[in-house]
Order: C-alpha cells, then structure tokens, then sequence
C-alpha cells in the first residue's frame, strides 16, 4: 500500500502558478516558437523564446493541460528568463534528473523548483511536469543554431 | 433475474484488495475489465490438465487441449449469435481483428477513387488502420459526423454512402460517450450502395445483448479482456463466404495445407487466420468469460449497468459536471466521460486515486473526437457488473475533495 499526500504533489506554490501563470500567452516578436504535447494525455504546449545575444531575453508559454503541466512551465518560465543558453540547458538537464530520481537537485541551482520534486512519487504525471522543458531543450537548440544578430 | 452486484463482487479476488489504503473503487472497465475467480481457475485448470498445443497432438493432451480451445471457438461464437463456429477466428484483441480485416479483406479489394467511412467517435483502432489502408491505396477516407448530443448524423447517410463507399467502419457502442449506434440502418445503407460494414464490438459486447445476424454484420470484432476474460485474446466474426474468399493474413504453421518450398495452400477457415501456436490458454478464459457473463445473463448485466449509470448521470448532473454523450440510458452505454469546472481531469484522477477510486483521463485513444468535442481531455467513469451506486457515492465525494484543491 503506497499513502501518499496530496500536499506535497500540489504545493502552494504550484497551485499559485497553475492558478495565476507567469508569462502566457504568445511573445511578439520571438525567435523560436515550438508547440508540443504529451500523447498519452492531450497536453499541449506552446513555448515562444526571444534572443539577446546568447540570451533567453524573453520566454513565454500558452496551452491546455493539467496543474502539473502548467505549473511546471510558468514556474520554468519564471526561471529561466534572462539566463544564457548554456546555463538553461543545464538547469533543464538538471530538472530531468531529479524528475527521473538521478539527483536531488541542487537548491543554489533550482531554486522554486524544488517544489516540483513532489511529482515524482506519482510516475505517471512525471511526463506532465516535464512538458515545459523537454519542449525548452529543443527550442533552446533550435535557438543556438539562428544566425547571430 | 436482476443481477446482485454485491453477490458478483464475491467473485472478483481483486475488489478484496486495497488501493491507496481504501476500499478499491474500480471504475474503468471499459479500459480493461477485472476478473471472476471462475475465469482466473478455468486458466489455471487449463494448464494443469490440459496443456499442450492443438489440432496437432495425436495423444489424448493434445486432444484434451483442442477441445478445451474449440469449445472456448464455440462460446464466442455463440455470444455474438453467430450460426458456426467457422465464422470465428481468434485474434489478439479486437485491434489485431480490425488490422486482419484491412490486410486480408480490404488491401486488394479498395481501390483509388473507393471510399472507406468511419465515424467522428472511433477508437483510434478502428480509425488508423483504416487511415493505413487510405494511404497505402489511395482510397479516401471518410468521416460521419456526431452531433452534439454525441450521436451519429444519420440524416447524412445518403451523402456519406454511396456507390463508391466499399467498406464502413463504426463501433457499436463508443468508449467515449457511450453512445450506442443505430448498426443495423448503417448495415442497410452499406448493404444497399454494396459496401460491407465492419463492427468494432469491444465496448458493447461485454454489456449488451448482441446478435450479429440481428445487426447484419459483414465483419465483427470484440475482446476478451474487457469482459472478464485474459488479456492477449479476442475474436473476428465474419461471414463464411467473405472469410472463404479472403487473404491469409499472417503466414506460418497452421493457417496451411500443403506446403512446397516456393508456394503452399491454406488451411480451411477458420484456421487458415490463425498461424502459428495461438493463445490457447486466454481463447479457453475467453470461452470461460463468456460462460460466466451468460451465468448471470447479458440481459440483466445490462439492466444492472442501466440503473447505474441513470443514478451517476444524475449525481455528475446536480455536482455540476459536464457529461459528453446521450443522457438517456436507453441510448447509452454505461461509459461516462464528463468535465467538472476548472479540475483538469488528470487533477481529478490523481486526487480520487487518494480515496481509492479508479478513472481515467486523456482522449481515451479518440483524438478525433477530443477536438469535436472541443476539449484536450476528459475524465471518464465506466461501469461494470460488480459496481454499485456506493462506488458512485465515493465518487462523489472524491470528487468533491478535487474541487476543493482547484475550485
């Protein structure tokens, strides 16, 4: 028998974001917009980026899903908006391995985030709050392949 | 006889069992269905007297096993009305049915210019290998709307089949909405513009009375697992003459006659479909399936399922739920899919999994319809005959908790 508490799959601070998400709707102008979902479940997401230099200097979500899903991605959002590439892909690295249990996240590094980790003692909304950075992973190396300004 | 339901869940090991610390609540049968200890011993008794492989052993297991696999052939023949047990081929499941008839039926009889119809509210089973035959013949592909009652555009029909239409594809009941459709004025349609009908049986035959004579069937398919028997079997029914004139569909041992090292001759029907060692052991729970649900009788299996889903719809209704689909029982099925307020339907069956309840939520493999109805997913409650109104009760109240973490 496996009792698991809500409370720590939807903290407050998930609920805060799925309930008031940072940064949706589309980014004009923007230099990468990928739309992506989870087939199992009907997810679907939007990401928008704008570049400055090597930086994300704009990134915004729109879509349909679950708290997780929208959580994950206005929480991601948040994050990583004025970060380098290189710092985003690790940091989105790093979140998929705490979401596969690989590591227990660096608190410096991930920040908010930790709240995330409640998720995985539900494996199968692990996919729901993944949505949102698998999906920045490849628009960040869709990105890094533009031409430079 | 009305059906007990609380005398049925003494049959079914599973419903003893917790989830989550609760009363296990099981309310996605038509998913998969669980399982009666009748079933679950005829499997073990199987393979304790009477394995071995069949139509091949000349000594008594052999036969003994045969036998255990025809009657099991006989069964489901009979459940479905059909007249001889030669116009029953066992399959995996309903999927690999429908692929055998795209393969051994459809591939060298639809053509360019043909057209094969399915309908707005198809499983993506009986959707995407007719989507394959499209692209691989160049044949088109069409699709009867619903409306939004969630109920077949027959008023259409006359647009929708026609003399270039070859084949039509719908299920009898839909595992979405729980629609069940008018099949045999779809058959006289198909029949009229000489195209064949093929039924995708596998939500209605474990909960209603079903006669493919009745029905005019050309072509039938069902599942054994969702109506209480083993996972890995299911059943083609297909008129003699069609199943005659067909294509073999995989090659191998069985399925043949006489084999020279650049050509062979098949096997008569049903066997020539079945090559290879088929799944002997789930055929024989399917046939004991069968046995079970006409122990209890289909007819009040589905007055059971009737009474049930009319106290749920009722229940959904006054918590303020949007439910997808007929709202009169005698049209429907006892599958329920329904959207309640802001609760994405994965929300919702994560918090009623805490109260050991069992939904699902997603575009139940019908995408298609996920876009008529115009919602990314649903949460759907199905029922079954070991289900009671109390499950619908803790439901409710499950329910209830959801709205309280989103409402």
């Amino acid at each position: 028998m496996v009792r698991l508490s809500l409370e720590e799959l939807y903290k407050e601070v998930i609920l805060d974001h799925y309930r008031t998400p940072r940064n949706k709707g589309r980014l004009d102008p923007h230099d990468v917009m990928l739309e992506r979902n989870n087939p199992l479940c009907g997810d679907e997401l939007e990401l928008y980026l704008r570049f400055k230099g090597d930086d994300i200097e704009g990134i915004t979500f729109d879509g349909k899903g679950c708290s997780i899903s929208l959580a994950s991605a206005s929480m991601m959002t948040e994050r990583v908006e004025g970060l380098g590439v290189k710092d985003a892909t690790a940091l989105a690295e790093s979140i998929k391995r705490m979401m596969a249990g690989e590591e227990e996240g660096d608190p410096d590094l991930i920040g908010d985030l930790v709240s995330l980790k409640g998720v995985v003692k539900y494996p199968v909304r692990i996919k729901c709050a993944l949505l949102g950075w698998n999906t920045l992973l490849e628009a960040l190396e869709e990105g890094s392949g533009r031409k430079p300004e | 006889m009305p059906l007990d339901a609380e005398v049925v869940r003494k049959d079914f090991p599973i419903l003893e069992t917790q989830a989550r610390g609760k009363r296990l609540v099981y309310l996605d049968s038509a998913s998969t269905s669980q399982k009666p200890r009748q079933v679950i011993e005829r499997i073990v008794a199987f393979y304790e007297n009477e394995n071995a492989n069949v139509h091949r052993g000349v000594y008594e297991l052999g036969e003994r096993a045969t036998a255990a696999y025809e009657g099991a052939r006989s069964a489901c023949g009979r459940f479905i009305g059909a007249g001889s047990h030669r116009s029953i081929v066992f399959t995996r499941g309903t999927t690999e049915a429908i692929n055998l008839v795209r393969f051994a039926w459809a591939r060298s009889r639809v053509h360019e210019g043909d057209e094969v119809l399915v309908t707005e509210m198809e499983h993506h089973s009986n959707l995407i290998p007719w989507q394959l035959l499209a692209h691989e013949t160049g044949a088109t592909l069409r699709h009867l709307p619903i409306d939004d009652a969630g109920k077949l555009r027959m008023d259409l029909l006359e647009e929708f089949i026609t003399d270039r239409t070859k084949l039509v594809c719908v299920s009898l009941m839909s595992n979405v909405l729980g629609t069940i459709n008018p099949i045999r004025a779809l058959a006289d349609a198909a029949h009229s513009a000489g195209a064949l009908i093929l039924v995708d049986g596998a939500q209605a035959a474990p909960h209603m009375r079903v006669d493919v004579n009745e029905l005019d069937a050309d072509f039938f398919a069902y599942s054994s697992h969702k109506m209480c028997g083993p996972t890995g079997a299911g059943v083609l029914y297909a008129r003699e003459h069609l199943l005659e004139e067909m294509d073999p569909f995989h090659g191998g041992g069985e399925m043949i006659r006489e084999v020279w090292p650049d050509r062979a001759t098949w096997n008569e029907i049903p066997y020539k479909f079945e090559a290879g060692t088929p799944a002997v052991a789930q055929a024989v729970g399917m046939g004991a399936a069968v046995g079970y649900l006409e122990g209890i009788g289909i007819d009040a299996v589905r007055a059971h399922e009737q009474q049930i889903t009319a106290y749920a719809l009722g229940r959904l209704a006054d918590a303020g739920a949007i439910v997808y689909g007929p709202s009169d029982v005698a049209e429907r099925g006892g599958t329920v899919s329904f959207n309640l307020g802001a609760v994405h339907p994965h929300d919702m069956a994560t918090i009623v999994d805490q109260e050991g309840v069992c939904i699902r939520a997603g575009h139940h493999c019908a995408q298609p319809l996920m876009r008529r109805l115009g919602v990314p997913a649903t949460a759907r409650a199905s029922f079954y005959i070991y289900n009671t109104n109390e499950d619908v009760d803790v439901l409710m109240e499950a329910l209830d908790k959801a709205k309280g973490w989103f409402g």
